[in-house]
């Protein structure tokens, strides 16, 4: 089994959700996070105050998956949150010590396999 | 001129000036948060740009004798605009007066083009529609032109105003085409609230809207006035049913478009119509708006907040129903359909009809060949960005995390707004 946590674009998010759910992916968290990728700061003006926003809003999505499925979730995310652009995310393949599924005790490949 | 008249009239003008960032707040709530700033600075911007067109050379266009299509430029920069009456006011105050509903009218407008369309391409926009369309349209109607002489009735403008801005928001919406989002993803309004608020300042300075075209304080502003508060009410309590009988729950958003809708189907009609037509004008004007509503959401047409189906709409049901209800034992002007004039509706619908054809085909030419020499249209980059950073560099619901101070010698040194970016990543300390 592995983590698969994936930082893409706060407005690339529904396309990255599409192709998560047409690779037959299902079953994943996501969290509103803000962070820095080298990508050109965001100029601001406030009255006389003048900022650079360094860090940007991202979507951060946690995926546990059992082995075979780790490279067609890759490929989906990689794929549906690309631009090309500096700033596109990042994604991190993490292994994953157990997992249990809480309704019904279920551990490891089973708990991350969908309900039928 | 009296003290009373003119007290009155001065408190009406505050009062629709109001309306305009009330309908920045009513259309700010329903957009994403990332376009918010953006589309309340549509509406905010039309008091400075349709405002000072009008003083310069609108009101002149609207309100000299000139010819039947438009007036002449001779109040052209206030010129001749002075103390002297102008009916019961004193002629600078009809000039504020007016002015108003040029701002609101313009501003209207934006809600068929948000989360999309470039700010400098707007404003251009904006400014030409208040004089090329706006003004010889107040001429027809208010300013002796032909169809005042023809005899069609509009007290406060639901030909003028909002079958105006409604038809040129349909024309907006198909020459700047839809949002790249739309029907794609569901675009969710950001605050709701906002646009309650909005639709609750919306009904407060409509009092001054239709109270004022009496132009007076008196009985004809008194009619006026309680007519604008009892046909949304009616308007409210029919789209409630309508919710209800369709999805099993009404709506807040509904309830914000349903006193929007009943205010402006009332328009026309406060002045001329009984008060108890005004309850019914405002519960059926409710039907066509609705429906119109739903049927426009499942095409490709991307009138983003509605400006047709409740102001075009709501104001075609209410210029035509104003040809049925009007009263003459109430308005002392004209009786309608009901009560023995067929002749007003006829002449209302080609009121209707003269105002939707110019309106149409007038915005359309404007934003084509606007089009040929400028950009209307963000990049899509911006647009899934959102137009408040891009457009403006300012976030409406910035938390400062993130934030670093630029410090003003970097500015003068760069020579720009933009300084040499830092190697490392640095938190600002304080809230930004």
């Amino acid at each position: 089994m592995k983590l698969i946590i994936a930082i893409v674009r706060t407005e690339k998010l529904n396309d990255v959700l599409e192709a998560l759910f047409r690779a037959e992916v299902r079953g994943l968290t996501i969290t509103p996070a803000r962070g820095h990728g080298g990508e050109t700061e965001q100029v601001e003006t406030y009255r006389g105050t003048t900022i650079k926003m360094e860090l940007s809003q991202k979507v951060r999505l946690e995926i546990g998956v059992s082995d075979h499925f780790v490279e067609p979730t890759v490929e989906a995310i990689m794929s549906a949150a690309r631009t090309g652009e500096v700033g596109d995310g990042k994604i991190f393949v993490l292994p994953v010590e157990r997992v249990y599924r809480i309704r019904t005790g279920e551990r490891d490949e089973a708990a991350v396999t969908p309900v039928a | 001129m009296s003290d009373g008249h003119i007290a009155w009239m001065l408190v009406a003008t505050a009062l629709v000036l109001l309306m305009t960032p009330a309908l920045g707040f009513f259309y700010g709530g329903l957009v994403r948060s990332k376009n918010a700033l953006n589309t309340l600075m549509m509406s905010f911007a039309a008091l400075g740009f349709v405002g000072l067109g009008w003083a310069l050379l609108g009101y002149s266009l609207a309100f000299t004798a000139g010819t039947p299509v438009i007036g002449d430029i001779s109040h052209a920069l206030l010129r001749g605009v002075g103390l002297e009456a102008q009916g019961e006011i004193p002629q600078i105050l009809f000039m504020a007066f007016q002015g108003t509903f040029a701002i609101i009218t313009a501003a209207l407008i934006s809600g068929a083009i948000v989360e999309r369309m470039r700010f400098g391409a707007y404003l251009a926009f904006l400014t030409l529609w208040g004089l090329l369309i706006y003004a010889p349209v107040a001429h027809w109607v208010w300013g002796g032109g032909w169809l005042a002489d023809l005899g069609a009735l509009d007290f406060a403008g639901g030909t003028v105003v909002h079958i105006n801005a409604g038809v040129a928001a349909l024309a907006a919406a198909l020459v700047v085409k839809q949002r790249r989002d739309y029907g794609r993803q569901a675009i969710l309004p950001h605050h709701i609230p906002f646009t309650l608020l909005g639709a609750a300042l919306l009904w407060l300075g409509w009092f001054g809207f239709n109270g004022g075209s009496a132009l007076a304080a008196n009985e004809s502003a008194s009619l006026a006035f309680v007519n604008t508060m009892l046909a949304p009410m009616a308007t409210l309590v029919v789209w409630m049913a309508l919710d209800v009988l369709r999805t099993g729950k009404s709506t807040a958003v509904g309830m914000a478009t349903a006193i929007v809708v009943g205010l402006v189907a009332i328009t026309p009609a406060a002045g001329f119509v009984a008060p108890l037509s005004a309850v019914i004008l405002g519960g059926i004007a409710a039907v066509p708006s609705y429906y119109t509503l739903l049927w426009r959401a499942r095409t490709r047409l991307d009138d983003s907040l509605d400006v047709f189906a409740a102001h075009g709409v709501g104001g075609m049901s209410g210029a035509l129903l104003t040809g049925v209800l009007a009263q003459q034992s109430w308005n002392g002007v004209a009786d309608g359909l009901l009560f023995g004039n067929p002749r007003q509706l006829l002449v209302q619908a080609i009121a209707v009809l003269a105002v939707m054809v110019y309106s149409g085909v007038g915005s359309f030419l404007i934003l084509k060949l606007m089009g040929l020499v400028a950009t209307l249209r963000v990049s899509p980059a911006v647009e899934s960005v959102g137009l408040d950073v891009s457009e403006h560099g300012e976030e409406a619901y910035g938390s400062g995390e993130g934030a670093i101070l630029v410090p003003s010698s970097d500015l003068v040194t760069a020579g720009s707004a933009v300084a040499p970016a830092p190697r490392s990543l640095r938190i600002s300390g304080g809230d930004a």
